[in-house]
């Protein structure tokens, strides 16, 4: 660990501290539908909009109604990716001729983008057509963090109104996002990155001459070994920038090219690098004060916020340090080899020598801790303890700052059973800024909780017994039984980052990963606005002394205690077979 | 009040009680009555699993069946502790309702039928409308109305209170209760209740749990609870796939003892035990709650409603001081003020008669010498006094004495007006006395505000709840007592319709409204409140309208009733946040001693360094138990309420049941182990 690499950390935190407000302001402006600066642009395309598609702009919805709207949309533009990848082949915009996507894998993802997960059982550059990526997937990447964003901002309505059955209509909501929010900084950060060196064009790929001929062992069908000199490489490009922005903005995480945010064409600079984690956290951080400011308790958002980094920051110490450390194994190799010590670096395996430890291990823990699932290092190539870091921050639910939209309302499933559990113990029913919380919005959190440990315990289960699971499994042993929690933990988070050593392009994951990552978007997601709906229909109790506080220091530690305790002691049993078992075999002296 | 701890609280160490606890707890095992505890169901159904299992290895000689008879037992004991649990709540409750039927003992009844002949019948006969006779020496046969008569009576068999009280016909005291006694005369009374629904069968199915519905909290808590066990269930069976995977298959026993440690049977056992005991100990306090419901309510409370007389101030207002008027002479002041008020029969007037007496050393006189004529009270005059001697006393409110002297072209002098105005500004009421037309000076009445009420009510701006006093006075003395007992608003000249609009409005804001009330003019207003709580000393309407009764009749006592409904609520979030925080320690125990076997270097978890696996886990399983046995008195008791305000008893608590619940079983794990190795059990 280097007073760089710790430096870097702080910094980010800074930033991203630094955007909370400003940004979350203005989102709280352009949800309550008040003027902003882009009204003069964005007004008259809105109202455009509105008119084409039959939206009455003043219509509220129920918290059903808002929920059915939610999943008709999803489920037809679910539908419309899914034939798009079925169709690729006869449509233009294709230069490297590639066929049609197969059908569980076109499956996987659709339903992988629409639900902001961007799990890829595929290589994007051997598999998808650039009107694909553009159409299709980038599409998705704006119309999944809205859908995300405007579930959160009915969640938060549902806590600041009173007496009201509505939330809200998610047309309007939807269509203020991507035009306010998500498209102008979108661009704006597409063509900062394109500064940077990411590459934005339609060509074909092109092949071009080794400087250095490479000499490969290829395994051919038969099993016999050939060696090949390769002298030429076909190098893949596209329109990359501009699906960049929104991958990390609205953290989708599917990258244009397999290598993710280690290709030099995605993420060329360490300053492309520092945006495109800025980018990350950029919405979840706000939307806290987004929370504070429509519930009017700024107080209430800056207590999330705080548990939020505070949870970070375990994290990203945790992760830095288990890299920085490295594997002693090595140390104690080149020892025993009395060969020239190696220099202590740290755990090297799978990162890019651009980015280095520190900010391997930053970029993990952010992607992680919200849905993004963009990658600059191969998570699977951590140590144990290091790739446990991403693993518990998805299994927590993404809520350390989380997905667009689906953090915050993860964390406020969290802030009401922490509230209900410790509530009672200041001797009132317990109250959420005034609403009272009461047997059905315990039960919807419950419900929120069951379905995602469920998804993910429950498929990992079947996998590590039965052979079409263990098929995928590239590293034996607890490794293995991380691969495989990992691959359904992401799904089920809609993370969509793997430990990349698994092989999930087969019919059994690509449908089951499918599946969960069906049930941990809208199984989840309907709870919440329950909930939401719920709340919204109660009185509000005014506050007096006796009242159950949710800001300050103290709330904070109730969530974080409620997070650690309720969110990570199911998963406690299973880790401690997985990567806890990993570490400590490790320095027992046996790797997987 | 001594004399109203007939429903005392019963020692928790009471052999008979206990007895029938423990009888109680295996009659509980029935699976009928556990499933409906989610949480111990689940345990129950383990325990079974594992004696099973256990039985299953013994026969076929399997090794190591000790282990397995010592889980299975102690999970046995598990559901026994928290069936002992509910069962002594239960007990405590049970034995005030036998004392409670004695009184409903059968009695005979003389009905009246309709051409008025009395006939006896068996009290169990009577029915709602029914006219009965009750002379001196017998016990009325059912809850009803006095419709004729005025009688003593001794209620001590509801209320405790060994002192007599006058039942009469109409008015506010026209109230019995079946199953109590007439002292003296004779009276009529209506009967209102079917049997089998009159107040004392309804007191002993409340205290008996009979009638105990679940309330909104306990429900929303008992979602909470079962989802917990629903979650450690899947987590627990689904780690046996793991477990298998990683070559570290494990047996029943284990993953039962893991299960079972994990769910929240701290809570889930105590739960009812602790909802039981509120009511309990409401009924210690002689308040008779209608529902579990109202004694949760009561802890969220806003804002409480007073009634001025009886509750902040002594009954009735009194002289305190004369002020004489210029020129005139102290003695003769309280001379004049003493005559007036002779023959006046209020309170007032007695005050005075009494102030004159111990002040100005003046007695009683014989006034019929002096041939007097009384003038009484009249709402016309609003003045009293007496003609004696050709002299014309009178005594009244200022603008009455002020308008009746000036009719002799007299005036009240300025400084005597000023002292009025001084009395009235200081809550104080002014009287004025007259002779002869001349205005001699003020007379200075003043409530009297009950001692300790000032701290009461701080205490209650701690906790949050704001006290409203309502009263008839008029706003300038409605202030003053206001201030004077540290209220914090008032509603002045109030008429019944403004507190029901009161209640409305503050509910309107979302506040919860408490007060109390006897009259039937209350009765709207009772049962618009959230908490009413009517006097037992009221009238039939108010008691059906409340959903408490008070049997000691102290409006004060709604503070108490407070306090417990808080207590009721900060028990069960401290025992839940305890049970939640344990499972720490639990994993630290069970984790290590599961797989060791299979990846000894899994040892560094065991970070209490317990002797072997098993006894780990056994030791957690113990402990586990015994917790619940080491709860009980806490559960029955309840957390002691503290008014500091909620963030202050939120840090208090979670320090306690948070921080102590993570910390308390590490310690207890290792304690048991030691035990458990010392004494060779594993």
């Amino acid at each position: 660990m280097t007073p760089n690499g710790w430096f870097q950390i702080g910094f980010y935190l800074l930033v991203i501290l630094a955007i909370t407000k400003p940004l979350g302001v203005f989102m709280a402006r352009v949800f309550n539908r008040e003027r902003t600066f882009l009204d003069p642009v964005l007004r008259p395309v809105e109202r455009l909009i509105y008119r084409a598609t039959g939206v009455e702009e003043s219509r509220e919805m129920a918290w059903t109604e808002y929920a059915t709207a939610v999943m008709l949309f999803s489920g037809v533009s679910l539908l419309l990716l899914y034939l798009l990848e079925r169709v690729q082949k006869w449509l233009p915009w294709n230069p490297e001729g590639l066929g049609n996507v197969a059908p569980d894998l076109a499956w996987n993802t659709a339903v992988s983008f629409t639900t902001n997960t961007n799990w890829q059982a595929y290589t994007p550059e051997t598999t998808m057509s650039y009107l694909t990526q553009m159409a299709g997937l980038a599409y998705h990447n704006f119309a999944s963090a809205a859908v995300g964003i405007a579930l959160a901002i009915a969640v938060i309505r549902g806590i600041s109104r009173q007496e009201s059955k509505t939330l809200g209509n998610f047309w309007v909501d939807l269509t203020r996002c991507l035009l306010w929010v998500l498209l102008p900084i979108s661009l704006a950060a597409a063509l900062v990155l394109v500064s940077q060196g990411a590459v934005q064009n339609l060509k074909a790929y092109t092949t071009v001459t080794l400087v250095e001929p490479q000499t490969v062992q290829v395994t051919g069908a038969d099993g016999k070994t050939t060696t090949q000199v390769v002298r030429e490489q076909r190098i893949a490009q596209g329109p990359t920038a501009s699906q960049e922005a929104i991958k990390m903005y609205g953290t989708n995480g599917g990258g244009f090219f397999n290598a993710n945010s280690a290709h030099p064409f995605e993420n060329p600079t360490p300053f492309s690098n520092f945006l495109q984690m800025v980018l990350i956290f950029a919405i979840p951080a706000a939307l806290t004060y987004t929370l504070g400011r429509m519930t009017r308790s700024p107080g209430h958002g800056w207590a999330v916020w705080g548990a939020m980094a505070f949870l970070f920051l375990c994290g990203v110490t945790v992760a830095y340090w288990a890299e920085a450390r490295g594997n002693p194994l090595l140390a104690q190799a080149s020892q025993a080899a009395k060969s020239a010590p190696v220099p202590q670096v740290g755990n090297m395996e799978g990162k890019e020598v651009r980015f280095g430890i520190a900010a391997s291990a930053l970029f993990a823990t952010i992607t992680t801790d919200a849905s993004c699932g963009a990658v600059n290092s191969v998570h699977d190539s951590f140590t144990p303890l290091g790739g446990m870091v991403p693993l518990i921050n998805i299994m927590l639910g993404e809520i350390v700052f989380g997905g667009v939209g689906s953090g915050l309302y993860g964390m406020i499933v969290f802030v009401v059973l922490a509230v209900f559990i410790a509530g009672l113990m200041v001797g009132r029913t317990p109250e959420y800024l005034g609403k009272k919380i009461e047997a059905f919005d315990v039960k919807m959190a419950m419900l929120f909780v069951l379905v995602g440990s469920f998804t993910i315990l429950a498929f990992s289960a079947v996998s590590v017994v039965e052979k079409f699971g263990l098929a995928g499994i590239t590293n034996p042993g607890p490794h293995g039984l991380s691969q495989i929690l990992y691959a359904y933990t992401s799904a089920t988070g809609n993370n969509g980052s793997a430990f990349a050593g698994i092989g999930a392009n087969t019919l059994w994951y690509n449908s089951s990963l499918g599946v969960a990552m069906l049930l941990g978007r809208f199984f989840m997601a309907i709870p919440v606005l329950a909930i939401a709906g719920s709340l919204a229909a109660k009185k509000v109790t005014p506050e007096s002394l006796g009242t159950f506080q949710v800001r300050g220091p103290l709330f904070t530690t109730l969530l974080v205690s409620t997070i650690v305790i309720v969110g990570s002691l199911t998963f406690f049993p299973v880790l401690s077979l997985a990567p806890i078992l990993e570490h400590l075999l490790m320095y027992a002296g046996k790797v997987f | 009040m001594s004399g109203s701890t007939h429903v005392k609280a019963k020692a928790l160490g009471d052999t008979k009680i206990l007895q029938g606890a423990i009888r109680d707890s295996f009659r509980k095992l029935d699976p009928r009555t556990m499933v409906k505890n989610p949480v111990m169901f689940v345990v129950e159904v383990g325990a079974l699993v594992t004696t099973l299992q256990w039985a299953r290895d013994l026969t076929q000689h399997a090794s190591g069946t000790g282990f397995g008879l010592q889980i299975s037992l102690w999970l046995w004991f598990t559901v026994l502790f928290a069936n002992f649990a509910e069962a002594m709540a239960e007990g405590r409750g049970k034995a005030q309702a036998d004392t409670l039927r004695k009184a409903r003992t059968e009695t005979s009844a003389r009905r009246l039928k309709k051409d008025g002949c009395a006939e006896t019948v068996p009290s169990s006969a009577l029915r709602a409308g029914d006219l009965v006779m009750v002379a001196a020496g017998e016990f009325i046969p059912g809850d009803g109305e006095v419709v004729v008569g005025v009688a003593s009576v001794d209620e001590s068999a509801i209320t405790g209170e060994s002192a007599p009280v006058i039942r009469e016909a109409g008015g506010d005291r026209s109230a019995v209760t079946g199953g109590t006694r007439v002292l003296s005369d004779e009276i009529q009374v209506c009967i209102t209740s079917n049997p089998g629904e009159t107040f004392l069968d309804r007191m002993i199915k409340l205290v008996e749990g009979a009638a105990r519905q679940k309330t909104p909290n306990e429900i929303a808590l008992n979602i909470l609870l079962a989802g917990l066990t629903i979650i450690f269930l899947l987590a627990v069976v689904t780690l046996q796939p793991y477990a298998v995977y990683s070559g570290a298959p494990q047996n029943v026993f284990v993953l039962v003892s893991l299960l079972v440690c994990l769910i929240p049977t701290t809570i889930g056992g105590l739960l009812s035990a602790i909802g039981i005991a509120g009511m309990d100990r409401m009924i210690q306090k002689n308040v008779i709650a209608m529902s579990g419901r109202a004694v949760e309510a009561a802890g969220d409370v806003d804002v409480l409603l007073l009634d001025k007389t009886g509750t902040i101030t002594l009954g009735n207002r009194e002289a305190t001081r004369l002020h004489p008027a210029p020129g005139v002479n102290e003695s003769e002041l309280a001379n004049a003020a003493q005559l007036a008020s002779l023959a006046d029969e209020t309170p007032e007037g007695r005050s005075i008669v009494v102030l004159v007496k111990e002040k100005y050393g003046l007695r009683g006189r014989e006034l019929a010498a002096m041939n007097p004529t009384f003038v009484p009270f009249s709402a016309q005059t609003r003045m009293s006094g007496v003609d004696l001697d050709g002299q014309e006393i009178r005594k009244g409110a200022t603008d009455a004495i002020a308008k009746y002297v000036a009719t002799h072209g007299a005036a009240v002098p300025q400084e005597t007006k000023e002292i009025v105005q001084a009395i009235a500004g200081a809550g104080g009421t002014p009287l004025l006395v007259a002779r002869n037309r001349r205005v001699l000076g003020a007379i200075q009445l003043e409530d009297i505000v009950k001692g300790g009420l000032r701290e009461r009510f701080d205490h209650l701006r701690a906790m949050g709840i704001r006290t409203v006093m309502i009263t008839g006075d008029n706003p300038l003395t409605a202030a003053a007592i206001a201030r004077q007992a540290g209220l914090d608003d008032f509603l002045a000249e109030a008429k019944p319709e403004d507190k029901m609009a009161l209640i409305r409005s503050e509910q309107t804001k979302g506040k919860l409204v408490a007060m109390t009330g006897d009259g039937t003019n209350d009765a709207p207003a009772l049962a618009q409140a959230d908490v009413g709580v009517a006097m037992n000393t009221g009238t039939q309407a108010a008691k059906e309208a409340g959903n408490m009764v008070d049997l000691d009749s102290n409006p004060t006592k709604l503070i108490e009733i407070v306090e417990i409904g808080k207590q009721l609520l900060i028990t069960r979030g401290a025992l839940t946040t305890f049970s939640v925080a344990n499972d720490v320690a639990k994993y630290f125990a069970i984790i290590p001693a599961m797989f060791a076997a299979a990846f000894p270097q899994l040892n560094v978890l065991n970070v209490m360094h317990l002797r072997t696996p098993q006894s780990a886990i056994l030791s957690a399983v113990i402990f586990n138990a015994l917790i619940i046995i080491a709860l009980i008195p806490l559960a029955l008791r309840g957390v002691r309420y503290r008014p500091v305000g909620a963030a202050a008893l939120l840090r208090r608590n979670l320090l306690i049941y948070g921080v102590g619940g993570v910390v308390a079983p590490f310690i207890g794990i290792k304690l048991i182990d030691v035990l458990v190795s010392f004494l060779r059990w594993a």
